[in-house]
């Protein structure tokens, strides 16, 4: 009974169902989350479960969602807000930056934020415009917020229950086109830290940095590289702030040589903080400039072409023998 | 409420004869000469009934007059202190709310203890009856921190710059106070220009939607900044109510007693489960959007001169002392009480210290960020490496 296997979303469905269970004050709040249950069932059952008072379909205004969400956090609630898609979050970009990120600080500390927004995002699922996009940076990069993402069924668990637990907001991404992935999730285990890194797979010669749906592509590149004699170490960051660069540091400074993936533009994206950060940091361990894997300076493509934009094996490859050709 | 589309289509302008767009467009400010509004006491201070309004202020007493008086005075009087010291450069900034006395004060005193209150950043009459002490506002406009106060302490939440962000708090604020199945009500405070905002709308929304105990009080003071509120709609804004589904009320918000009688129905209301309200109380931002602006570029002064004649502290003044309710006494111990006031604003501005430097990092997180603990120790051992430098250096 303690360890089962689930997709990523029952991961996280189960993980709300626990957070509602355990705690009145949390409710789960955004479009289409109740009866429908969400447009990814994630959200599934559980309106029948704890009634519409909790589980609250809620008007079609993300600003509203957010701003409401505020407003119950300030009246002691824990907001759990679904954002249904990555592009559909910037009506209430305003909201989340200006106001739920600053609040704590605003008050001197009198107030807290305990919300949590859940954001379906990325892209490989053929959607149409606006629903594929990686937007974690432009909420990484304001203080006030933290950022995390899970990749597999495990962490989704534990890390939406320790989100919801946090007293700071907390803009949790779920790769959606890896929802349907099963993984073993252990609803007893004693979880590690939330914004800590782990180790998905030991390598000696090169660390490839990565979160979400980025995880799964650098362990079959690593797979790839073994059998052509190459040992690659696979960094699961699971967390975009903070990051946790001392698990960063410590694997680089095995292996010498980091390259960083993500779906998100590589321009003033996730990896460049790392590449930047790191090269202050281990700049005499490092035998090759750390280099970047990711989308384009360009808008998201029509489906057709996203399985070129978006980095793949080959393209992952490709930047591990430049970095192992230094 | 009667529209008022009937009486705006007169021809009103037809005695300046060829007055002409130049003409007509400076008449514009002056709205749609006397909207239809609840009122209670004329601008001349005479006493008159409105059925619908009346019993929610029959029971006043003249000590309570006397009380909504000595509010709007000091609260008038801490507005003045605080323009002079943002002049006298001990504020950077200052947001005056004068001319809004009676519209902050009638709403501020009608509510509960236990009401929940977001304001804008010019509440600084709500924030007076809600206990605030005047000097708590006064922080963020000197710069030593962004907010200061604990909203909990008062139900009074932070000042909130971005326009209408506090509309939706407010919102979900209510929809828990629902949830918890309490009695309380909640107010969001804003203005005319932040109609517009979409937030705005969403609030007005999400509370129709969810029967949420909150009552939206609208100060409309004719202008945002320089645009006037013909820029924002086309309706008067208190009808917009109609369009979600729940009562709007325009009221005379340079009548304190009207203010106070409209607002206890909205929020008792709100309370007894009836939902949402909306209350425009008509008003005029007498002086300038902040101390950095200048309305001489874009209004007339006769606009000014004309609103001076409803001024909301004079009224009442004319009212006590028709009804023999306050004695020359109470006036001169009221202005030495406004004076001790100014004076003691004054002192504790000029005496608030500069926060310590670390207090960029402080509260950033509740639970703690890793990197802000790294650019915390950064930024102390930059700071401590010129604990050794001479004196008379490039800082202070």
């Amino acid at each position: 009974m303690a360890v089962q296997k689930l997709p990523i979303a029952k991961a996280i469905n189960e993980s709300l169902r626990t957070a509602l269970e355990n705690d009145p004050k949390v409710l789960v709040m955004g479009e289409d989350v109740g009866k429908l249950g969400g447009v990814f069932r994630v959200t599934d059952g559980l309106q029948k479960d704890f009634g519409e008072e909790r589980v609250i379909d809620t008007p079609l205004a993300e600003s509203g969602i957010v701003g409401t969400a505020i407003g119950l956090a300030l009246r002691g609630y824990r907001p759990v807000v679904e954002i249904q898609f990555d592009g559909f979050v910037f009506p209430a970009y305003d909201q989340i930056v200006t106001q739920l990120a600053k609040m704590h600080a605003r008050a001197l500390g009198k107030i807290k934020m305990p919300v949590v927004i859940r954001i379906p995002y990325g892209g490989g699922i053929g959607a149409v415009e606006h629903h594929s996009e990686s937007p974690e940076a432009l909420f990484a990069h304001v203080a006030g917020l933290k950022v995390v993402s899970p990749s597999n069924a495990g962490d989704a668990y534990w890390m939406m229950q320790q989100a919801i637990q946090s007293d700071d907001p907390v803009i949790f991404f779920e790769p959606k086109r890896r929802y349907w992935d099963k993984g073993e999730v252990d609803k007893e285990a004693i979880p590690g830290p939330l914004h800590k890194a782990v180790v998905a797979r030991e390598g000696s010669d090169l660390t490839l940095a990565a979160y979400g749906p980025m995880v799964k592509v650098c362990l079959e590149a690593a797979a790839a590289a073994e059998e052509e004699g190459k040992s690659l170490e696979v960094l699961d960051l699971r967390s975009m702030s903070p990051i946790d660069f001392d698990a960063v540091q410590a694997s680089v400074e095995r292996t010498r040589r980091l390259v960083v993936v993500h779906e998100a533009p590589v321009f003033l994206g996730t990896g460049a903080e790392i590449a930047a950060r790191i090269t202050e940091r281990c700049f005499y361990h490092l035998e090759a400039p750390v280099l970047r894997v990711g989308g384009y300076h360009a808008p998201y493509p029509p489906a057709r072409l996203e399985e070129e934009y978006l980095p793949g094996l080959d393209r992952v490859l490709d930047a591990v023998d430049r970095s192992l050709a230094y | 409420m009667t529209v008022e589309s009937t009486a705006a289509r007169k021809p009103r302008r037809s005695s300046t004869g060829g007055a002409k767009r130049a003409g007509a467009k400076k008449a514009a400010p002056q709205k749609s000469t006397e909207p239809e509004l609840v009122q209670l006491l004329t601008p001349e201070g005479k006493r008159v009934e409105n059925a619908q309004y009346e019993s929610y202020v029959a029971d006043i007493t003249p000590q309570e007059l006397r009380g909504l008086y000595r509010d709007m005075v000091l609260t008038r009087r801490f507005d003045a202190e605080a323009t002079s010291l943002q002049r006298q450069g001990e504020l950077g900034l200052w947001a005056s709310l004068l001319g809004q006395e009676a519209a902050q004060i009638g709403s501020g005193r009608a509510t509960r203890d236990d009401d929940y209150v977001f304001p804008t950043y010019r509440e600084h009459g709500v924030a007076w009856c809600r206990g605030v002490d005047p000097t708590n506002l006064l922080g963020m406009f000197r710069g030593v921190n962004n907010g200061g106060w604990d909203p909990n302490s008062n139900n009074f939440h932070l000042y909130t710059i971005v326009i209408g962000a506090q509309t939706l708090h407010a919102a979900g604020y209510a929809m828990g106070v629902a949830k918890d199945g309490a009695d309380s009500a909640v107010i969001a405070y804003f203005g005319d220009g932040a109609s517009s905002q979409g937030d705005v709308a969403e609030s007005f929304t999400f509370s129709a939607v969810y029967n949420a105990p909150v009552v939206f009080f609208c100060q409309n003071n004719q202008w945002a900044i320089s645009e006037p509120t013909e820029r924002q709609t086309r309706v008067p804004l208190y009808q917009r109510a109609q369009g979600y589904g729940f009562p709007g009320v325009r009221v005379d918000g340079n009548d304190v007693l009207a203010v106070l009688a409209v607002t206890k129905w909205a929020l008792e209301r709100a309370r007894a489960g009836e939902g949402p309200a909306l209350i425009e109380a008509f008003t005029y931002r007498m002086g300038a959007h902040t101390t950095s602006d200048d309305p001489s570029k874009y209004r007339n002064d006769d606009e000014r001169v004309a609103w001076e004649a409803k001024d909301p502290i004079l009224r009442l003044r004319a009212y006590l002392e028709s009804e023999g309710h306050a004695d020359e006494g109470f006036f001169a111990e009221l202005d030495e009480e406004s004076e001790a006031l100014g004076k003691r604003v004054r002192e504790v501005v000029r005496a608030m210290p500069d926060p310590d430097l670390m207090a960029i990092f402080e509260h950033a997180y509740a639970d703690g960020h890793a990197l802000v603990d790294e650019e915390r120790a950064q930024f102390a051992a930059y700071q401590a490496s010129f604990a050794d430098a001479p004196e008379g250096g490039e800082g202070k």
